[in-house]
């Protein structure tokens, strides 16, 4: 028992697991966040402006919105800790390739998590320096998120719904094995459970892109204006 | 020449004469013990790792001794009883069906066909109790009821339900439960494990077995290992037939060794064929692979009326069917013993009514249970058995009927042992398959693993200690002349069998040596037949060391070299096994010998001559053996002849 | 039949190895792959080459011995089925088949298509089994088992350690063989005693032997022979998280 449980192989998917899901929980308030967009400017705008001031009076100013970031953060550098341990140990593992290549014969998605991982990572440094300090908006206006948005979909800039729209959908199959793994990884232990499990993973997975693609493509259909 | 001179009769004067109940409590009152602080002292090494060796290191450990283990496979939980299907006995009477101690006492001497000591099958019996607490403590995942209580069968012959069993799978998880417990103490230390390590000699000093000469098979080194005792426990060696149940690897060769070295041979010709195994395809058959006797309770066995018949078994109409088992043997009719299925089997193909493209063949048919019982129940009975018979032999049964023929399938012969498990070398024990059965010439299933754990697990930690508790004995190293002498024979014969380089394989003798041994030492030996094949096997062995070839070096892992040594076992003990075969005219136990039969055609056991445990002695290589008797005698369960008419 | 077999060669541990190109004509559909290997091996043996080492020994699906990663699927295409119990008649005239051997760190090549398993005997001896000293046990009887948990347990303890689902695993894990060992005996009365302690000693075993982690990929369970299920793993995983927990000597838990 030379090894801290955290760090044992075990230990380190259990990391995954938890900031996993930590990220997740972001996720669904940040999409049903972002479907305020159809109840018009003036709903989004102040609900954006709302977040930054939750917490008030407890908590002065734009704090709670820190204390989320640092937590972001934290579970952001725990979970591609954890992933890179754990992957740099699988390479460990296995230091000759074979000859003939394995064919998949579970999931793509559970194959290609790392590379799902990374993707949504520059994803997310793109996006925030387009949508929360507005360096590569068109628009820029922290006080506007609204217009920030309408101006960032734009028809004109169909690749930029492009890549949103590509980084999503990586983001969904990184959730379809995610979700379903992470409930493993805390112990789901039943065959019922495992059949429950992936179809609830596959489910949330579709729902969170649907809500998710929702606004980009409101807006570059004119929806959204 | 004579081919064999008789000696001097042996007795076994370990067994305590009085009550049979209480013998095996008074031998183990009154073995010498070993004192606690002492026994770290003691060293044993124990060649085996199924379920006798398994057992055995791991409770000596237990005890504090010093244990060495070997075993010629990777890692010791791949030991062949792990191949062993149907289940074990034990008179734990949880049925309230009549069964005791004394019952599974007198079923399994009768089983034994009279030629088993009855002290050593009552303390087997005994013992089995103890053996199902034991397995259950470790884990063994034995079939259960709803209520939660061990599920039990009745299995070949017996009137009770006394058969233990984890599914088809009873041998993988007594000897993982074995297995498991063993691990435990080499990670405690008092068991040091020493896998793909194959024993290759015994060394004697001063009378005493004191250690092993054995070949590391992944680097080639041929090294020596010494003890204050040596336990064998290297299973037995079906193989001589080449096609067998038996792992491949399964050998002879540390027994023979040991034989060489003056322990004596008991029963060599006994072998238990088994009547349900999938039959040969082709010349390319490696091995044979067994098909549960479990499926006779609800199968029907049938040949054609018609000899040679080649229609497809879907054609030939109920009444050009010949059910032989339910007409012959109307009592018991497709559960006859499996000595009897197997001779009707060889019967009804040695007529040209054997069925399949090589003629050696019966039909299984279950088309009678599936429409009586339904698929289903079928399936949920034998649905394993039934998956494993399609990818073997790519045929769907429940369509077409399956083929069954019989094979060889477990040796009673082994090396002579007394009550104490002890040979007649001083501090040579055998255990399991390995030594001559406790259960004698046996007919029956499910006695071979409770022998070996009963063996392992109980009865040697006890005995041995009477031996041990005389040492620690003189220490002796690679410079004691016995020892390097031992050394020096292996390390010659190794480099004779690389040196020959002819032009036949090993795998091509060993075939051969295989189809000589089943023609005439297999189910049915007439004494012509085996005269004919004792000049048979000398001619090929003769053959075989000046054409085998061998390729490679004796560095490093080398499977080619492997076989050549057992091989070249396999033909000393063949001969052994046709001279004994020879010798005994009776028909008993498995076999049938042709000269010996009813006026019905029955086998014919010849107690006023024959009741006694045939043990050989080794004189030197192409010098006649010597046969010294070991009389039985029968004081509980009196001999009677069979009729399962 | 004929075919062609890419074998991967390899003297001894040190040597580098390669894949090697045999011709085997005549291949009955009633050979197993491994009687098709002995035929290769009587030709190879008379010209005077050396024989293809390759491990196998009851050749009934149950001993684990047998261990050939075949066109890159362990134990190749067939469900359920060990090499030694996969028959030539899945193949077809004119194939080319690439044989290999497990590929882990904590399964060194020994030679050819032979690995050193002993990896799997060291997590057993960390933990692997139920202290049950020869002697001591209770009556049989003593202790009822639910039948669910019995055969539960008996599905997870038919595992035969041939390791692959490692050869299997792209993380090279071999959490479904501890997964198997750990739920088979954390599902009976008398393995509950050591349950927390076992679980711990086994993983750190595992992870000390040079497995990889499990990302709950399931590779694994389409190669098992025998079918042992992935959920063994989250039962694995429960227990680890409950036996961190509580760090195995609380008492009353
Ligand atoms: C297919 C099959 C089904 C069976 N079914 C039943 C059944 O249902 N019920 C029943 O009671 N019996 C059954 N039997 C018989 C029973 O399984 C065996 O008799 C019993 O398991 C033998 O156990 P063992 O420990 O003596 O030897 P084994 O399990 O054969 O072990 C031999 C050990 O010795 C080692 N060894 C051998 N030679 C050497 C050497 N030269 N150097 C080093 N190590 C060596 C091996 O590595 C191995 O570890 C069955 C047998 C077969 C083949
Ligand atoms: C750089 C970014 C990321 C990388 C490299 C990464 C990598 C990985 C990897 C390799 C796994 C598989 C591990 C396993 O299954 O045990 C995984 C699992 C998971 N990831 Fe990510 N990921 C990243 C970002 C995210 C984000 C942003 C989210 C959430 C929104 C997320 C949610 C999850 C979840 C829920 C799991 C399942 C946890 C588990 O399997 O136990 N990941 N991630
Ligand atoms: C595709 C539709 C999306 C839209 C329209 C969108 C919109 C926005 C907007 C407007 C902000 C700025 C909020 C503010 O500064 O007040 C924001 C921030 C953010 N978004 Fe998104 N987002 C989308 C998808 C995603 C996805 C898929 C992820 C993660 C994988 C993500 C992660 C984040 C993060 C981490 C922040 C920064 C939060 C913070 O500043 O604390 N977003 N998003
Ligand atoms: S879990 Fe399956 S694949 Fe892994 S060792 Fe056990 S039987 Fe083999
Ligand atoms: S394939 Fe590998 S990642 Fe886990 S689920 Fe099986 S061990
Ligand atoms: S050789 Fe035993 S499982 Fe294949």
């Amino acid at each position: 028992m030379s090894r801290s449980p955290l760090r044992s192989s075990i230990g380190l998917k259990i990391v995954m697991a938890v900031t996993g899901i930590a990220l997740v929980l972001f996720l669904i308030a940040h999409m049903l966040g972002n479907l305020k967009v159809f109840a018009g400017q003036t709903s989004f705008d102040h609900y954006a402006h709302w977040l930054r001031q939750l917490g008030a009076p407890i908590l002065p100013g734009t704090w709670f919105i820190w204390i989320q970031r640092i937590l972001l953060l934290v579970a952001v550098i725990a979970h591609i800790a954890a992933a890179t341990a754990l992957a740099v140990r699988a390479k460990a593992a296995q230091p000759v390739r074979y000859a003939h290549r394995r064919p998949v014969r579970t999931s793509y998605a559970a194959r290609t998590m790392r590379w799902g991982g990374v993707i949504i990572l520059l994803f997310v440094i793109y996006h925030i320096l387009d949508l929360t300090t507005g360096t590569l908006n068109p628009l820029g206006d922290p006080d506007r998120p609204f217009a920030n948005v309408v101006a960032d979909f734009a028809p004109s800039r169909w690749y930029v719904t492009l890549f949103y729209t590509l980084a999503v959908v990586a983001l969904g199959f990184h959730l379809r094995h995610g979700v379903y793994s992470a409930l493993r990884s805390l112990g789901q232990q039943t065959p019922r459970g495992q059949r429950t499990a992936k179809a609830f993973a596959l489910v949330f997975a579709i729902v969170l892109c649907a809500g998710f693609l929702a606004v980009p493509f409101a807006v570059l259909t004119g929806l959204v204006r | 020449m004579n081919l064999y001179t008789e000696g001097d009769p042996i007795a076994d004067t370990k067994a305590p004469d009085g009550p049979i109940e209480t013998r095996w409590d008074r031998r183990r009152f009154n073995a010498k013990l070993v004192n606690p602080s002492n026994r770290r002292k003691l060293t044993v090494i124990v060649v085996g790792t199924g379920l006798a060796g398994g057992s055995a290191a791991a409770t000596l450990g237990e005890l504090g001794y010093q244990v060495k283990s070997y075993c010629y496979q990777d890692s010791p939980r791949r030991a062949h009883s792990i191949a062993a299907q149907g289940g074990i006995n034990a008179a734990k009477n949880y049925r309230n069906d009549g069964d005791s101690i004394h019952r599974l006492f007198y079923d399994t001497v009768k089983g034994g066909d009279f030629r088993a000591r009855e002290s050593n099958v009552h303390r087997l019996a005994e013992v089995s109790v103890e053996i199902i607490d034991q397995c259950v403590a470790q884990g063994v995942p034995f079939a259960r009821e709803y209520g939660g209580l061990l599920d039990t069968r009745s299995f070949g012959g017996a009137q009770v339900q006394r058969t233990f069993y984890a599914r088809g799978q009873t041998g993988q998880q007594l000897l993982l439960g074995a297995y498991q417990a063993l691990e435990r103490q080499i990670a405690r230390g008092t068991v040091e494990m020493n896998s793909r390590h194959e024993m290759l000699e015994l060394i004697v000093v001063d009378g005493r077995a004191r250690g092993i000469v054995v070949r590391d098979m992944v680097t080639g080194e041929i090294t020596t290992d010494f003890a204050d005792a040596v336990v064998l426990a290297s299973g037995g060696y079906g193989n001589v037939f080449y096609l067998s149940t038996n792992a491949k690897g399964c050998n002879v060769t540390a027994t023979w060794r040991a034989h060489r070295k003056g322990a004596l041979f008991a029963n060599p010709c006994y072998t238990q064929i088994h009547p349900t195994c999938i039959p040969v395809s082709g010349d390319h058959q490696s091995k044979l692979t067994l098909m549960s006797e479990s499926l006779r309770n609800d199968g029907r066995v049938w040949v054609p009326k018609e000899v040679g018949d080649k229609r497809s078994p879907k054609d030939i109409p109920e009444n050009e069917r010949d059910y032989y088992l339910e007409r012959i043997y109307p009592a018991f009719g497709n559960l006859v013993p499996r000595d009897i299925a197997s001779r009707a089997a060889k019967n009804v193909c040695d007529e040209g009514r054997g069925v399949g493209p090589t003629g050696l063949g019966v039909y299984l048919d279950f088309a009678d249970a599936i429409n009586r019982l339904g698929r289903s129940v079928v399936a949920e009975r034998y649905g394993n058995l039934f998956d494993m018979y399609q990818r073997i032999t790519g045929e769907n049964p429940y369509e077409v009927p399956m083929r069954i023929y019989p094979a060889v399938h477990y040796t009673m012969g082994g090396l002579w042992v007394d009550y104490d498990l002890q040979s007649t070398i001083p501090g040579l024990y055998v255990i399991g398959e390995a030594n001559f059965s406790d259960h004698g010439a046996n007919r029956l299933g499910a006695s071979a693993l409770m022998q070996g754990l009963a063996d392992g697990y109980f009865v040697l930690p006890n005995t041995i200690s009477d031996y041990l508790s005389a040492g620690p004995f003189a220490p002796i190293d690679e410079s004691t002349p016995e020892v390097a002498q031992a050394r020096a024979d292996v390390e010659d014969r190794v480099s004779r069998l690389l040196a020959i380089n002819g032009d036949r394989t090993v795998d091509s003798f060993h075939r051969e040596l295989g189809r000589i041994m089943w023609e005439h030492c297999g189910m049915e030996r007439t004494d012509a037949g085996l005269r004919k094949a004792l000049d048979e096997i000398r001619a090929l062995r003769e053959q075989f060391w000046q054409r085998v070839k061998v390729p490679g070096t004796g560095e490093g892992l080398n499977q080619a070299l492997e076989k050549a040594g057992r091989v070249a076992d396999f033909f000393e003990l063949a001969e052994l096994m046709c001279i004994d075969a020879l010798h005994r005219t009776e028909s008993c136990g498995g076999h049938f010998r042709g000269e010996s039969q009813t006026p019905e055609g029955e086998a014919q056991r010849d107690d006023a001559h024959f009741s006694y445990v045939a043990a050989w002695e080794f004189t030197g290589a192409d010098q006649p053996p010597v046969l010294h008797k070991e009389d039985l005698v029968f004081e509980y369960v009196h001999p009677t002849q069979r009729s399962y008419k | 039949m004929n075919l062609t077999l890419r074998i991967w060669r390899q003297a001894g541990p040190e040597d580098r190895g390669q894949m090697v190109t045999y011709q085997v004509p005549d291949v009955s559909p009633d050979m197993s792959f491994l009687e098709m290997l002995d035929v290769l091996n009587e030709r190879l043996t008379l010209d005077g080459e050396e024989p293809v080492a390759f491990d196998h020994d009851c050749r009934e699906g149950i001993c684990g011995a047998c261990s050939l990663v075949i066109n890159g699927e362990p134990h190749g295409p067939e469900r359920a089925t060990t090499t030694c119990q996969l028959h030539m008649r899945h193949f077809s005239d004119g194939e080319t088949i690439d044989i290999e051997p497990w590929r882990a760190k904590a399964f060194p090549v020994i030679k050819d298509l032979v690995v050193n398993r002993d990896a799997f005997d060291r997590i057993i001896a960390a933990g692997g089994y139920i202290t049950a000293p020869t002697g001591s046990a209770p009556e049989a009887h003593a202790q009822p088992v639910a039948k669910a948990n019995a055969d539960a347990a008996f599905e997870n303890a038919a595992c035969i350690g041939c390791g692959a689902c490692v050869a299997a695993c792209p993380n090279g894990s071999g959490m479904l063989f501890t997964a198997a060992k750990v739920s088979q005996l954390g599902l009976l009365p008398q393995g509950q005693p050591e349950r927390y302690t076992r679980v711990i000693g086994m993983m750190a075993e595992h992870d000390a032997a040079g497995f990889g982690g499990c990302t709950n990929i399931g590779e694994c369970a389409v190669a098992c022979p025998k079918e042992i299920p992935l959920t063994s793993i989250g039962r694995l995983n429960r227990d680890f998280l409950k036996a961190a927990a509580i760090r195995n000597d609380t008492p009353g838990t």
